[in-house]
């Protein structure tokens, strides 16, 4: 099992939280101070630094007009620590290629980094989360059919080595894609997939070789995704030979009761607030999601996670936390429900953890939950291909 | 669509099944509801059914007309929609359209009014009269959503629905309605660049009925937009906003009557 170091790059030095309305799309930026974010940036960068020298992987995402997230354009830090560091590898989970709207653009700077950093780049990609829809003006209603283009647009440009090819899809025209560099992976980096529900993109991303990732959900719903997800996987020769990856939070202490502190602090991601508006845009999600949705049934995905206690966070896999023995175990229980996983990507920092109780927390894991996991066997996805002959 | 009188069939049109209500005999109505189909089942449809052919079709991805990928804009449906008259071969038509259904009527008669014998039309959108960093037609999407009721009503309490009462089938359509609203005006948002280029084209005597107090697109903006069709009249209708129709039926129904004639 490959581990990974994760923060989002909150800037949680806001008003008290009972006084807005919404830290997400429309919180205006007179509450940003540049040289209180000039140190997060930094400050965060380091912590990434720290990981790599403990022998952690670099996960990275992006997110635009909002409190909760300022980093806004992922292959910049990705950029930063391909020159920075030198052992880990760096996953981009991922770019916003549907509503980025330009996917060359994202096929060079990928190729780029993965120069930088001499083949240690993971190239993710994501449909965006509700709220991005508004920062990117793009039509909700089409996200899904933007990305799998968007996809299929960079692989080709990363693979395509004999001179231009013509493109004209349904969101992108380009007639002469000649990209330059091409990646340092061959054929190209491995591919990463999110998702939280819609079972038919998982086999898709499953049947293309990707990794599949989801964050922040229930047990027996991450077990119902992967079980998906090794039903339809193909080896399609990519670096890493697919696989999945779960995302809780974790924090590892010395004591019972500093664990249980740093647990809190890391929920303050999930009581991130927002107003409705911004939390289902019309066609995000299916029209039977949305008649549930219109009878007050369903709320969005991080809305069944809010305000719930620490304890049941923890029952349900979602939030790690303990002494390094006690954390070691909760992943080992975490792996047996889900029927096993690759990569456990930490979200070690959220909101106000401060860098020391950050890297505490990163060093015991390193030192003593790492040794006790990194060795839970790969999981074995069926390969389709081979079951059916 | 629970039956108010209108008698729903398919039609397959380019390709594409499109549901249409039909009412009455007499000279055609087009009626082209706005995007929550609220008109479908008004006492009006009723009315106009007693001295019209009435003709209620539901969009692509309205109701339960089917929508193809390839439509993603209001001028997509007027095409269709112009298919639709040749297909029913309406001649001299009145065409009644509110909010989304008139910018669609206003796409329809630029590209060919020859069918039509007048053009009503009720608080629609599809211009763009200020410049760009002017706010024509309030953001219904960034908006709370008691925001846009108070924008959308001037009582609130007439716009009130209770999907807990609906069943799925019912709620199946409002959730298509909701989403293929977006679909085809998110962007550019609720307008089509073009189009106040064309409305020179409209030959047909053209009235715009705009509620008063009509927060999402205001009466100035309303006014704005007949001044870009030739000849257009303008009647506003106090104490009502986006609905004027929903709102003031009786001095709806006058204004519309007499103008239909």
């Amino acid at each position: 099992m490959q581990a990974w170091h994760f923060t989002e790059m909150p800037y949680p030095h806001l008003p008290p939280l009972e006084t807005l309305k919404t830290m997400r799309v429309s919180l205006a930026s007179k509450h940003y101070d540049p040289k209180i974010g000039a140190d997060l940036y930094n400050r965060y960068l380091d912590e990434y630094m720290i990981a790599d020298e403990l022998g952690l992987n670099m996960l990275l995402n992006e997110h635009h007009q909002t409190a909760t997230c300022i980093d806004v354009a992922a292959p910049l830090s990705a950029a930063v620590l391909a020159r920075q560091t030198s052992k880990g590898r760096i996953c981009i989970l991922g770019n916003p290629v549907a509503n980025r709207g330009d996917p060359i653009r994202i096929a060079e700077e990928m190729a780029m980094i993965d120069c930088i950093s001499r083949g240690r780049l993971d190239v993710g990609f994501v449909r965006g989360v509700p709220y991005e829809i508004f920062a990117a003006n793009t039509n909700p209603t089409q996200t899904v059919e933007r990305l799998w283009e968007g996809i299929d647009l960079v692989t080709k440009a990363w693979t395509t080595t004999e001179g231009p090819f013509n493109f004209e899809g349904r969101f992108t025209h380009r007639r002469a894609v000649n990209l330059w560099p091409r990646p340092y992976q061959t054929p190209h980096p491995a591919v990463w997939i999110t998702g939280s529900s819609d079972l038919d993109n998982i086999k898709r991303a499953a049947g293309r070789g990707f990794v599949f990732a989801t964050f922040l959900q229930p047990h027996a719903k991450v077990k119902w995704m992967f079980d998906g997800y090794r039903s339809a996987f193909m080896d399609t020769g990519l670096p890493g030979g697919g696989g999945t990856a779960y995302m809780p939070l974790v924090f590892t202490a010395d004591s019972d009761a500093e664990a249980e502190a740093g647990a809190r602090e890391l929920t303050w991601y999930l009581d991130a607030k927002s107003e409705p508006q911004y939390r289902n845009p019309p066609g995000y999600v299916p029209v039977e999601f949305n008649v549930q949705a219109l009878k007050g049934a369903f709320a969005g995905r991080t809305e069944a996670m809010r305000k719930q206690s620490i304890e049941f966070l923890k029952d349900q896999g979602v939030l790690i936390y303990g002494k390094p023995d006690d954390v070691a175990k909760q992943i080992h229980r975490l792996y047996d429900l889900v029927g096993g996983f690759d990569n456990l990507l930490m979200m070690g920092q959220a909101g106000h953890m401060s860098h020391e109780r950050t890297v505490r927390s990163m060093k015991l894991f390193a030192k003593e939950v790492y040794p006790q996991v990194r060795d839970l066997a790969r999981t074995k996805p069926l390969n389709a291909k081979v079951a059916a002959e | 669509m629970s039956a108010a009188g209108l008698d729903y069939r398919f039609l397959k049109l380019g390709g594409v099944d499109i549901e249409v209500g039909m009412q009455g005999a007499g000279s055609p109505v087009l009626v082209l509801a706005g995007e929550e189909q609220l008109e479908n089942t008004l006492p009006l449809i009723g009315e106009l059914a007693k001295s019209h052919q009435v003709v209620v079709p539901s969009a692509p991805g309205f109701g339960k007309s089917a929508r193809p990928d390839w439509m993603t804009n209001p001028d997509d449906i007027a095409y269709l929609y112009l298919d639709l008259i040749d297909a029913m071969a309406l001649k001299s038509l009145a065409v009644v359209g509110f909010s989304l259904g008139g910018w669609i009527a206003a796409e329809m008669a630029v590209k060919n009014d020859r069918a039509f014998s007048k053009l009503a039309l009720v608080d629609p959108y599809g211009v763009k009269i200020g410049g760009p960093f002017d706010v024509d037609i309030q953001d219904i999407w960034t908006s709370h959503p008691d925001k846009v009721a108070a924008l959308k009503w001037y009582d609130r309490t007439k716009g009130e629905r209770d999907f807990t009462k609906m069943s799925d089938d019912e709620l199946s359509i409002v959730a298509r309605n909701i989403e293929s609203f977006a679909r085809f005006c998110w962007d550019p948002y609720m307008h089509n660049p073009k189009l106040k280029q064309r409305l020179h084209r409209i030959k047909t005597p053209t009235l715009f009925i705009w509620g008063e107090n009509d927060g999402i697109v205001t009466p100035a903006y309303g006014k704005a937009y007949a001044g870009l069709v030739p000849g257009a009249k303008f009647a506003s209708i106090a104490e009502a906003g986006h609905y004027p129709h929903i709102e003031q039926p009786a001095a709806f129904n006058k204004i519309l009557t007499e103008f239909l004639g």
